[in-house]
């Protein structure tokens, strides 16, 4: 048995060329689109899945314990940490489609398709015809994690610990990175009221929807001219673009309440015509 | 199937990867690109690490992930930090060291 894992061996089982085959396409999709994707968020979640794929390619060639440090570390904390900052950052930052440079976007393409061709070359050139499978490794030690283990804990214990080291930096680098430190003294409640004062909103800001017909937070307030004000609505919600305009709705459905009563007498007074007709007809 | 098609596909997804890095100007999006080139490098070490029939690639795969968390921890916060100075996360305003 382990003879034969051991022998060189020159193809895969047909299920993995498969499996490699269709979740290739999903990997190679999902990061084009993760390149293309206007928005950030749309971005993060094709990048998601592509990880998601390379964790299954993992699990296909015997890293059993780096498949599930895939999922768990990539797909769980660091695309999650991505979104979060997609959140806190994204909403604003719209990708500009003015090129500060003109024409490279276009050699920035040509560049990565010389790059991508001259690795797949390379690639091809290389004689890599038989491979030998890690059955014999992974079966050394009484399993992938076992064999892992052995490996980190003698011959890299040096690396892994500096590994240690590196996690703290990056922990308290992060937390500085982060941290504002607050130059002058908090405001006071009475300073905040004189301001409050000074400013030219006293009372405080009108509540979404105030004579509209709706109060939901997306709907702007309407002045009592019949104008919508700008300071009802959250600051986000206008820069996505996601206000709804709704000092023209009444009159909308005022007009479209004519139409259907309109329509309504209109079919009444038809069949009445018609009776009245059949009467004129009989009394003749 | 041979194993080195994951070699292709490797290479192809830090291709991708590459172009994203040059082509686009959202300094958040930059940051998943330079993830997606790391990822195309940690499948190589695996299939490499097949090929040779030893644990070793996938060690130094385990490292590249390791050292992947805490650039992106480090990344993001210089990258939320950047927002916050100029209220733009957009690499091109980036241009000075200092505000």
């Amino acid at each position: 048995m382990t003879a034969a894992l051991a022998a060189a061996a020159t193809t895969t089982s047909t299920g993995e060329a498969v499996q490699f085959w269709i979740l290739g396409t999903v990997a190679v999709v999902g990061a084009l689109s993760t390149v293309l994707m206007k928005k950030a968020v749309h971005s993060a979640l094709s990048l998601a899945g592509t990880m998601i794929v390379l964790a299954v390619f993992y699990l296909a060639n015997g890293a059993y314990f780096l498949g599930i440090v895939q999922v768990v570390v990539y797909t769980g904390a660091i695309m999650m940490l991505f979104l979060f900052v997609v959140m806190l950052v994204g909403v604003t930052a719209a990708d500009s489609l003015k090129e500060t440079l003109k024409g490279q976007r276009w050699l920035a393409a040509a560049c990565g398709l010389g790059f991508g061709i001259l690795l797949i070359a390379g690639i091809g050139q290389a004689s890599l015809q038989s491979f030998n499978g890690l059955g014999a490794a992974n079966a050394q030690h009484g399993g992938n994690v076992e064999g892992l283990a052995n490996l980190i804990f003698t011959k890299y214990v040096f690396a892994f610990e500096i590994t240690g080291a590196l996690l703290i930096t990056a922990t308290v680098g992060a937390m500085l990175l982060t941290h504002r430190e607050r130059t002058e003294r908090a405001k006071t409640q009475r300073e905040l009221s004189q301001e409050r004062v000074r400013s030219s909103h006293l009372p405080p800001l009108p509540a979404p929807g105030v004579y509209a017909r709706h109060n939901a937070v997306d709907i702007a307030g309407l002045l009592p001219d019949g104008t919508p004000s700008e300071l009802t609505v959250m600051r986000t919600l206008r820069q996505r673009g996601q206000i709804r305009d709704v000092s023209g709705d009444s009159l909308a459905e005022l007009k479209a309440l004519e139409q259907r009563s309109g329509e309504r007498l209109g079919r009444d007074r038809g069949p009445a015509r018609d009776h009245a007709e059949e009467e004129e007809e009989v009394a003749k | 199937m041979n194993p080195v098609n994951y070699l292709y596909l490797a290479a192809l997804l830090f291709t991708i990867g590459a172009s994203g890095v040059l082509i686009r100007r959202n300094a958040i999006v930059v940051f998943m690109c330079v993830e997606l080139m790391l990822n195309a490098c940690n499948l190589t070490l695996v299939a490499f690490s097949r090929m040779h029939g030893n644990l070793d690639g996938q060690i130094i795969a385990f490292f590249t992930m390791v050292v992947a968390a805490a650039e992106v921890v480090i990344g993001l916060a210089i990258i939320v930090s950047l927002f916050r100075s100029r209220h733009s996360a957009s690499v091109d305003d980036a241009s000075l060291m200092k505000l």
